[in-house]
């Protein structure tokens, strides 16, 4: 079982958002592997090992500093690592990432694509479906739950109340939601071994995004509240806001 | 003629209230641009022609596929975008529709935005949420057609009296397919459609006593239970419900935060409320200086006073 797992570096989702010129001002912000890649990469791993051979490739689009995050994968247990460098990346929009790495995926054997559902910066969740549209795979999003056997998956995910089902062939695309597995730690010898495992960088062009960024603001500020009261004492009067203030009853 | 393409969402053969939403912001664009906004529903489903006419559409289109696949429905949905010259494509921002906005995208060749919260049909621009919500992006997609999911509760249907002109179109064959589907909500709307949202955090002391957030959801009409990524990660409820940047983002006209403190993460998932009331016992929390009302004190002990207070309006 060949598996490609790919993530991203992010900020924390604890951080603090700046914004210089329509960017994310990265001073002073922590960045980590995006949660749900680690969803990701754990499912990738128990998948492996579970078939008893087979490899997990870690790829990222990302800039030098995403190497961070790849090492991080590879004590988590994967075999091998791919930057595909630009500095361009850490911007790049949902379509313009899907499209990189759609590129850079032709020529590799793989059984899996595994993907976060969603990088916790742009927030497209579209990547991995995106990716798998370009490269004429199907592609199951926001699974909960994966099967994998006698070359199909089949996957449970959560639309909005309600649980599905879904069944596709070998190769596949997975996005991973919250909820699929607990990613395990990297160990001090899986980081140990890390150290020795390939980690190759490979320079690559972005070409023109996608998207344009035109604006980028900060969250329209919030009318001034009011504390109604204290303790249970307070209800009527909230009650009374709710209805014939705020009409929202 | 640059026509609107609205992908509608249905399921197991009913129309989801999400796409009239959808073609309402259509209707928009072709007014704008003095074009048509053309419905497409992916799967067989049961439509109103005066529904969706009300609501923005001016043409229906019914593929007829006996189920959903996402590849199936975006191969359709781009077919049709390519056929009838649409330059936008709009979709609801659901699991679903966030999965075949980006493939429509890929399949055109274009760009997309997800989960947006405000379209400027003369500039082109889409607005939209990213860091979680912590900061909101206007962008303008290169290429031939802007690929857009909606956010619920952010566009509103057109309101109008039409019939919207029915016809069916041959859908294009899937490789994966939902083979079930279950319901489990339990009769509540989902916490990220929904309207009205009463959510828990740790205050609320223990899993059991999660009774008194669902007596009060019980009193409010369309009301969803939502909760913290705190008490979700200690197994009280059920992550489905989890409001955050790791949950849900979710916009309703009201939002109860009940013994949630206000960590930035939950803030960013739920800070686009119209309404938002908290109750904790720290005066000190974050979240009151969120909140429209706030209550100091005990969630245990505000929360049964509230339910009773709704009871008496009998909403």
């Amino acid at each position: 079982m060949n598996i490609i797992s790919f993530v991203k570096r992010v900020p924390a989702t604890t951080a603090n958002v700046a914004i210089v010129d329509n960017k994310l001002n990265p001073e002073g912000v922590e960045f980590v592997l995006n949660p749900y890649d680690e969803f990701a990469v754990e499912e990738s791993l128990a998948i492996k090992e579970a078939a008893g051979a087979g490899s997990v490739t870690a790829i990222s689009f990302g800039a030098g500093e995403a190497q961070k995050e790849l090492r991080t994968v590879l004590a988590m247990g994967a075999d091998a690592a791919v930057l595909l460098a630009n500095p361009a990346a850490p911007e790049a929009d949902g379509a313009t990432t899907a499209r990189v790495l759609a590129e850079n995926c032709k020529g590799r054997e793989f059984d899996l694509l595994m993907f976060g559902k969603q990088a916790v910066d742009r927030d497209q969740h579209g990547v991995g479906p995106a990716v798998a549209t370009l490269l004429g795979v199907p592609c199951i999003t926001e699974v909960v739950k994966l099967e994998v056997a006698e070359g199909k998956v089949i996957a449970e995910r959560e639309i909005e109340g309600a649980r599905e089902i879904i069944e596709a062939s070998l190769p596949c695309a997975i996005t991973c939601q919250k909820g699929l597995n607990t990613p395990r730690f990297a160990s001090l010898r899986g980081i140990m071994a890390a150290k020795k495992k390939p980690l190759e960088v490979v320079d690559v062009e972005v070409g023109e995004a996608a998207v344009e960024v035109v604006a980028m603001n900060m969250p329209p500020a919030r009318p001034a509240g009011r504390i109604v009261g204290e303790g249970a004492a307070a209800v009527p009067e909230l009650v009374s806001a709710l209805r014939n203030e705020a009409k929202v009853l | 003629m640059s026509n609107i393409l609205v992908v509608l969402e249905s399921r197991e053969g009913s129309l989801r209230a999400a796409s009239l939403e959808a073609l309402g912001a259509a209707r928009t664009f072709a007014d704008q641009r003095g074009s048509s906004v053309i419905a497409l529903a992916t799967e067989k489903c049961e439509l109103d022609a005066s529904l969706l006419g009300g609501a923005g559409a001016d043409k229906v289109l019914i593929a007829d596929a006996a189920g959903h696949s996402a590849d199936g429905a975006a191969a359709t949905a781009a077919r049709v975008a390519k056929e009838s010259d649409a330059t936008v494509v709009l979709l609801s921002a659901t699991v679903r529709g966030r999965d075949l906005t980006a493939r429509i995208a890929a399949l055109l060749g274009t760009g997309f935005a997800a989960d947006c919260t405000a379209a400027d049909a003369e500039a082109m621009t889409f607005t939209r949420p990213e860091f979680g919500g912590k900061a909101f992006t206007t962008i303008k997609i290169n290429g031939p057609v802007a690929v857009a999911s909606l956010r619920g509760n952010f566009f509103a249907a057109a309101g109008r009296e039409a019939s919207a002109e029915m016809s069916e179109v041959a859908s294009e064959a899937g490789v994966s397919m939902v083979t079930e589907i279950s319901s489990q909500t339990g009769g509540r709307p989902d916490v990220s459609e929904a309207t009205k949202v009463v959510a828990g955090g740790r205050g609320m002391g223990e899993a059991e006593n999660w009774s008194m957030i669902e007596a009060v959801a019980d009193a409010i009409p369309g009301c969803a239970l939502g909760a913290s990524r705190a008490v979700v990660d200690s197994g009280w409820r059920p992550h489905s419900e989890q409001v955050g940047q790791t949950g849900k983002t979710v916009a309703p006209e009201l939002y109860i935060a009940a013994g949630i403190s206000g960590a930035i993460q939950h803030l960013a998932g739920m800070n686009s409320s119209k309404v938002i009331v908290a109750i904790n016992k720290d005066a000190e929390a974050p979240i009151f200086k969120h909140a429209t009302y706030g209550i100091v004190g005990d969630a245990l002990e505000v929360l049964p006073a509230l339910a009773d207070e709704l009871k008496k309006l009998g909403l």
